[in-house]
């Protein structure tokens, strides 16, 4: 057998891949699920932890600041980990699935969190005051007039940040999760073969390459 | 009431003229360790034009942005068109409707058109419709001549066309009174005669006014009155040409001859 069709044997070799497949496909389903999950909550709670932090209440700002450097220094793997081996011993047994989602949305809030308070705050002062001369109370000014701007600042590295975050999702597969690589590991164990990873990696770029470039879209067109 | 006597005062105006729309005494402003206004007194009579000239840093905007809260001082009492704006149960979103600003910097919300800026205070605050906003804020940018510019962004206008949209954006929610601070400044100089001209027409449909800038010649035309400020105290006020040409302190004195330099 010469190398080549060794080299297709190992990676793209026909039965496995036949075999598999479906396996697969139903791997990306979960994939798309848990890395809408983690896009949505993330998302949402570093917006809300950021419309907190412009209250300027500082007891809440110091918490808050804590809570995001804590969850931006550590690794996801380690938090997913925590969750799912930890939180049984207090009688709190997370799935798999949601130790991973709850995990990447705590890493992407914190990180939301950064980046919607320095939109926030690039907005010039002069916006808020000519809001609050008119009459303009506090949440009205922030919602109307000062988010606007901010979020148009924050849309390039927001894009960006949850792209990295979000292909976290395959370490889910570390805790049995049955995502795209979960599938495609189990797969490979199940037939000998490494041809599901070809499958697998396939996967992730028919769902991820279209929202790179999405993002570099949104670079260009918002910068 | 108790009054500081000054040399002149709105008092002598309210004589003739009306109720006093701005009233201001013993403000204290510190900014930490820095005392910016040390015990000011301002008088504001209906439909006068008020002038409040005086050197960087001796105070000008700090006592304009005590008398709409944008600033809190310390000390002494601020009412404009009779509401305590200290007091706590007074609700400032309500009376800033009451007391329009424009700012060096335009500071018109970039995002929005130029009807949108006017319009947002008229329904969020006045709680106009859409339809009633519109209306208002259209009249609004007739007024400052700027009817066929509403759908711009102020990034499509010049400097003048945006200070006249924040002019409208304040005059919509008709005021009792302007503040103006330097709205001048930041103009190239063939600019500056258009936002003039709109502040003159809002003065001559009497409008009550107090405006920091440095337009010596709108002053002379256009003011009634014209306040000396240095070091965070009132050094001396009276009608611009008494200021201008007769000034009675020598720091007034070393003020004018040099703005007159320029
Ligand atoms: N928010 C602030 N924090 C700290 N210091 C301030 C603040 N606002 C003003 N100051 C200081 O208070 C003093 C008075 O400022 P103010 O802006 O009232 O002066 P001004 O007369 O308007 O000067 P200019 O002609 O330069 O506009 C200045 O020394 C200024 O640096
Ligand atoms: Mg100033």
């Amino acid at each position: 057998m010469s190398n080549w069709d060794r080299f297709v044997e190992t990676f793209f070799n026909a039965k496995v891949l036949a075999r598999y497949w479906p396996d697969i496909v139903a791997g990306l389903w979960v994939t798309i699920g848990l890395a809408a999950l983690v896009v949505v909550s993330g998302l949402v709670a570093g917006l809300g932890l950021a419309l907190l932090r412009s209250l300027g209440v500082r007891v809440l700002n110091w918490a808050i600041i804590f809570v995001v450097d804590v969850f931006r220094a550590l690794p996801p793997l380690v938090i997913i980990v925590l969750i799912y081996f930890g939180l049984p011993s207090l009688d709190i047994v997370p799935s798999g699935f949601v130790s991973t989602w709850a995990s990447l949305a705590l890493v992407l809030m914190a990180f939301a969190e950064e980046i919607f308070w320095a939109g926030l705050t690039a907005v010039p002062k002069g916006q808020w005051e000519a809001a609050r001369s008119t009459g303009l109370g506090f949440g009205q000014t922030l919602m109307r007039v000062v988010l606007p701007q901010a979020l148009r600042i924050t849309i390039p590295p927001l894009t960006n940040r949850t792209i990295a975050i979000t292909k976290g999702t395959a370490l889910g597969s570390v805790v049995a999760v049955s995502e795209i690589l979960g599938q495609a590991s189990s797969a490979v164990s199940n037939s000998y073969n490494p041809s599901p990873l070809t499958l697998g990696a396939a996967a992730y770029l028919v769902l991820f390459l279209p929202v790179v470039v999405f993002g570099r879209w949104v670079e260009a067109r918002f910068r | 009431m108790i009054r500081p006597r000054m040399r002149w005062c709105a008092a002598d105006w309210v004589e003739a003229q009306g109720a006093l729309i701005v009233r201001a005494h013993g403000l204290h402003k510190h900014f930490g360790a820095l005392h910016v206004l040390k015990g000011v007194d301002l008088e504001v009579a209906e439909r006068e034009l008020v002038f409040i000239i005086g050197p960087s840093g001796s105070g000008k905007s700090t006592l304009l942005r005590c008398l709409n809260r944008l600033e809190t001082p310390e000390s002494g009492s601020v009412a404009i068109d009779g509401i305590d704006l200290l007091d706590r149960r007074t609700d400032l979103n309500h009376a800033r409707q009451r007391i329009g600003m424009v700012f060096q910097s335009f500071n018109l919300y970039p995002h929005m058109t130029a009807l949108a800026n006017v319009t947002l205070a008229l329904r969020l605050v006045a709680g106009k419709s859409r339809a009633e906003a519109d209306a208002a804020g259209r009249a609004a940018l007739a007024r400052v001549g700027l009817a066929d510019r509403a759908e711009h962004r102020p990034g499509q206008l010049s400097g003048g066309q945006q200070q006249r949209v924040a002019i409208a954006r304040a005059i919509a929610l008709e005021p009792r009174v302007m503040l103006f601070d330097e709205p001048t400044s930041a103009l190239d100089p063939e600019l500056v005669g258009s936002v003039l001209a709109v502040m003159r027409s809002l003065r001559e449909s009497g409008m009550t006014m107090v405006v920091v800038s440095h337009e010596m010649g709108f002053a002379r035309a256009a003011a009634d009155r014209v306040v000396f400020m240095d070091h965070g105290v009132i050094v001396e006020q009276g009608r611009p040409a008494e200021i201008f040409e007769t000034p009675s302190h020598p720091r007034t004195q070393a003020f004018i001859s040099q703005i007159r330099q320029h």
